[in-house]
């Protein structure tokens, strides 16, 4: 299988507190990933450096066989967890930026999942409620033709019918030719998405495997055994 | 359809597909939903899907035609195989459940008279 992303003994610290500890991820083409871990166990500082917005203090990252930089920017879509939209913004606006910002924006595409989304191009930025501007930036992101999605907490704080919807999107971007990783704590909700998981905690990967066969071997959800390693 | 978790996903898109034909509501021969379509519906992985359709076609449950997509096997003697499969498990567990109960095989087969 081919693979789009490597990290190898990744550590990043913040003075003296360790956020990554050598951290060993491969992520393959055609497959979702989930980082799974307590808040402050490192899952979007792991995401940051893969998008290229933190430097490593130690160990490599590769994507795609190129550090991060302009390039991977190219053919990474990264979703935040905190909102990036300016404040005068109207939804129609926030397509636009997207547009001019990426070529691979599929303003089609985007338009189409903002009717699918329920929310009105007309709208602004700062009246959505938190689960409409979940929603959006979801759009925003899965709207990219990339070969690499990075998630940060797509579902943190979001309704039950957003979640849905959120769901249903990323399971309609996946592709072959494309890999996601999700970061999350709300395992319940994304367990059935994932093809592999790594349980990520104070910097560490304490476990790691494919969701079926730990499902298989250890006879429960990966929920219950998040809950259990931790 | 609701999951249990803690079992191999695939296993259970096995099985509920497994009843859909046994039951008739997959036909013979009819064409199945796509794995996009089915991830879709289901909301998991396409992969997962993958290798249930991979898993069905390897017991011969199922055909896919090369770019046509997967079909339910016309044979009757894959399907009659098939009804027995679920029935014995369906008795099997019963029967272990009762006997967990403390129900001797002759009391069980008391109580169950009761019921039909």
């Amino acid at each position: 299988m081919e693979q789009i992303l490597k990290a190898t003994q990744l550590s990043k610290y913040f003075y003296q507190k360790k956020a990554l500890n050598k951290v060993d991820i491969n992520i393959e083409k055609g497959n979702i990933y989930g980082i799974l871990g307590p808040n402050g166990g490192g899952k979007s500082t792991f995401l940051k450096i893969a998008a290229g917005l933190l430097k490593p203090s130690q160990g490599e990252i590769t994507i795609d066989n190129e550090k991060p930089g302009v390039y991977t920017k190219s053919i990474v879509s990264y979703l935040p967890e905190n909102n990036y939209l300016y404040r005068w913004m109207k939804i129609k606006d926030a397509l636009n930026f997207f547009k001019d910002l990426y070529n691979d924006f599929d303003f089609e595409k985007a338009r189409e999942s903002i009717k699918f989304m329920e929310l009105e191009e007309g709208e602004k930025v700062t009246s959505l409620s938190k689960g409409m501007m979940g929603r959006l930036k979801l759009t925003l992101a899965l709207s990219r033709k990339a070969k690499l999605y990075l998630l940060d907490e797509p579902l943190n704080g979001i309704d039950p019918i957003s979640r849905e919807k959120i769901i249903t999107s990323i399971l309609d971007s996946y592709s072959e030719k494309a890999s996601i990783l999700i970061c999350s704590h709300l395992i319940y909700y994304i367990e059935k998405l994932l093809d592999y998981v790594f349980f990520l905690s104070e910097g560490r990967i304490i476990l790691s495997g494919n969701a079926e066969e730990l499902r298989n071997k250890r006879g429960m959800s990966i929920d219950k055994l998040f809950q259990e390693v931790f | 359809m609701e999951f249990n978790n803690s079992i191999p996903i695939y296993l259970q898109i096995i099985d509920s597909i497994k009843k859909d034909i046994v039951v008739g509501k997959l036909k013979t021969g009819q064409k199945m939903p796509s794995v996009r379509e089915l991830a879709a519906i289901l909301k998991v992985n396409p992969n997962t899907i993958q290798r249930a359709y991979q898993e069905l076609d390897r017991e011969k449950i199922t055909f896919t035609k090369r770019g046509m997509g997967t079909y339910v096997t016309e044979e009757k003697k894959t399907i009659n195989s098939l009804m027995q499969e679920i029935s014995k498990k369906i008795i099997l567990d019963f029967v272990e459940g009762m006997n967990k109960l403390g129900f001797s095989n002759k009391e069980l087969i008391n109580t169950l008279k009761e019921y039909l």
